[in-house]
């Protein structure tokens, strides 16, 4: 499992900066949407792959902290994912404002001929 | 600290939110209303911020470890959200204080007309900035860091234009990919310590060998590099200049402290964590940091004598500014503290008078463009030029409107090459007197720094008299564009700060000098924190 999460970070992360180096807005979104996804993932995964173990105590609570997982990163994770979604959204505004202005969806505003 | 008082620190970032939800409620015409609120607002944050400050030196000069914490919910150290005021957090505030409350009134003359709801954004900044001070955890800088990010969006695409949401466009997707960076050295940071509480992680990377530490400063690393993409380091500064001088200018001027924001938390970071005692080397991140500052010196000292315009001029400085700071930091190890944070002080007052100055000066090159903006929102205002009568007059004797922008210029001119007897003056000197008594024998690298500062300082010399006669000088048709109050009062409160700090340059180095040496203190810091009491005393009880 392990192996597989690093890769699924790997192949995102890569895919992520090849993207930001395009010189299409759109793709710089899409770009920038894959490395957080990337970057979620990159921080669950520090709070270490556990399966079968909640990060709440329940009711029943037992004093055993073996059997749980670290709910810290869970937390944290879901604070990056709320403001990367905001940064996204505010991020496809500025390109549908600079495609109305500018014409093009070059970064720069201009096409290169 | 009992009673209210004691929440006197919660305060800067509470009030900017409240009063930003508040001012959301109100129609984009309640101009006024809108503006009253702001400015009530500003006012008590720069009270709330002397106040603060007053504490510090009380507590200080007492003998008391100033640190104060406050423990949000009243959760215990480590395990809850802390905000600590300290010598530099004081520090920082009353500067954010005095430069949003400026960049505010010249806002009012006319630039919140622009576009919509920049009061709120201009409040949401402070509220960023005044938590990014305030926080005592990696993962809340973080979240502050968005604040004051998302806000400066915001701003920057204020007024918009084809050029300000391209070069908008730019600025966001750069910040995002920080943010990301930053992220990931938090992620690694966490997943070997096991906490993100400051203090608390000072204490647990004592303990930290082998690949672990090799993880540990890579995470570091990583954290770092988003500090300096922030802050415009060199090879990671590209943006800066020209995304400055795209935004509006009271956007401009508050993001002068933007920059610093960078600097603050590789100040806080840096001496806090990094020590020789855990075994790692004891300059870890030092030569980075010297050489780093070097190569910004020199391409600050490149642009600003090829900069054009002066918008641009004051981004170079901006990059100056850092590559000072980042140099000295790195030199020194912290050691020459006092005098680098009068130049943190000085330089980003200086940079933000010059921000609002260079519009008024350019005002006159642009005054047509400019003002298919402006409308009169009330019946009794006048935008246009003043009467034609005052056209002879013009030619023969100076206009007031011109002696004052020029005398504003010059002095901004002088501050921000470090010229004496301006503060700017006293800071470098500060630092370069600092550098030079490091050692017996002076490194070839801290030669080289100090040399670069001054000939920075002469090329912005260069730069400035160059725009200042070529703007100020030449004669023009047309008569000086009006100078209102509320623009000439923020330039005014900026400058008369920078000349405070200049006569009362004794008690300020004192109090930097201070800071300097809080900052040092390693174990003061993580005893403050990590020993705060809890308000209430009874242990809390189980829910049923």
């Amino acid at each position: 499992m392990e192996l597989v999460l690093a890769l699924g970070i790997g192949v995102f992360t890569a895919s992520g900066v090849w993207l930001i180096l395009r010189p299409r807005t759109f793709q710089l979104v899409l770009g920038l949407c894959l490395m957080s996804y990337a970057v979620n993932l990159f921080i669950y995964a520090m709070g270490r792959l556990r399966v079968d173990a909640p990060p709440l105590v329940g009711s029943e609570a037992v004093a055993d902290a073996a059997i749980y997982t670290d709910p810290l990163p869970q937390a944290l994770v879901l604070t990056a994912i709320v403001i990367s979604f905001a940064m996204t959204a505010l991020l496809l505004v500025v390109l549908i404002a600079a495609r109305g202005l500018t014409g093009t969806d070059h970064v720069d505003g201009e096409d290169e001929e | 600290m009992n009673g209210w008082a004691g929440h006197l620190i919660v305060v800067p970032i509470l009030l900017p939110l409240i009063a930003s939800a508040i001012m959301l409620l109100l129609d984009e015409r309640q101009r006024r209303a809108k503006n009253a609120i702001s400015l009530v607002t500003h006012v008590a944050l720069l009270g709330v911020a002397v106040t603060l400050m007053v504490q510090t030196v009380q507590l200080g000069f007492s003998g008391n470890s100033a640190t104060r914490v406050y423990l949000i919910g009243d959760w215990a150290a480590p395990y809850g959200i802390v905000l600590v005021a300290d010598w530099l957090s004081s520090l920082m505030l009353l500067l954010a204080s005095i430069l949003g409350l400026a960049s505010f009134i010249y806002a009012v003359a006319r630039w919140d007309r622009a576009g919509p709801r920049f009061q709120v954004l201009h409040l949401l900044q402070m509220m960023g900035l005044n938590g990014a001070f305030l926080t005592g955890d990696l993962f809340n800088l973080f979240v502050f860091f968005e604040i004051l990010l998302a806000a400066s969006y915001g701003l920057m695409l204020h007024g918009s234009g084809t050029k300000r949401v391209t070069i908008g466009m730019h600025y966001v997707a750069i910040n995002v990919a920080t943010s990301l960076l930053f992220l990931i050295g938090v992620g690694l940071i966490y997943g070997i310590a096991g906490t993100l509480n400051m203090a608390d992680l000072a204490t647990i990377i004592l303990g930290t060998r082998g690949t672990e530490l090799t993880l540990l400063q890579s995470g570091f690393a990583v954290l770092g590099l988003a500090f300096l993409i922030k802050a415009g380091m060199w090879p990671v500064g590209f943006w800066l200049p020209k995304t400055y001088a795209a935004a509006v200018p009271p956007a401009a001027a508050l993001f002068s402290i933007l920059s610093k924001v960078g600097i603050y938390a590789l100040l806080r970071v840096y001496l806090l964590l990094f020590t020789s005692e855990v075994g790692w080397p004891a300059n870890f991140g030092g030569e980075w940091l010297l050489y780093g500052g070097i190569a910004t010196l020199i391409y600050g000292t490149l642009g600003v004598l090829a900069a054009r315009t002066l918008s641009r001029v004051a981004g170079y400085c901006v990059i100056i500014s850092s590559g000072t700071l980042l140099g000295t930091i790195g030199a020194s190890d912290g050691a020459v503290l006092g005098g680098a944070l009068f130049y943190l002080v000085s330089s980003t007052l200086g940079i933000g008078a010059f921000y609002l100055l260079l519009e008024l000066v350019e005002r006159r090159e642009t005054e047509s463009s400019v003002r298919t903006i402006v409308e009169p929102v009330f019946e009794d205002e006048y935008t246009g030029a003043r009467p034609e009568e005052n056209a002879d007059e013009v030619r023969i004797v100076i206009p007031a409107t011109i002696a004052i922008l020029g005398g504003g210029f010059m002095f901004c001119a002088l501050l921000l090459s470090g010229l004496p007897p301006l503060s700017g003056f006293i800071a470098k000197f500060a630092i370069i007197h600092g550098l030079l008594n490091l050692e017996p024998t002076i490194a070839p690298a801290i030669g080289l720094l100090v040399a670069l500062m001054i000939i920075s300082g002469m090329a912005t010399l260069v730069a400035t008299t160059r725009a200042g006669i070529d703007l100020l000088w030449t004669p023009s048709d047309r008569p000086p564009p009006p100078l209102r109050l509320a623009e000439a009062v923020p330039v005014g409160l900026l400058l008369l700060v920078c000349l405070g700090l200049m006569v009362f340059a004794g008690p300020t180095m004192r109090y930097m000098e201070r800071t300097g040496v809080s900052l040092q203190d390693r174990q003061g810091y993580i005893n403050a924190v990590l020993g705060a009491d809890r308000r209430t005393t009874e242990p809390r009880t189980a829910l049923p």
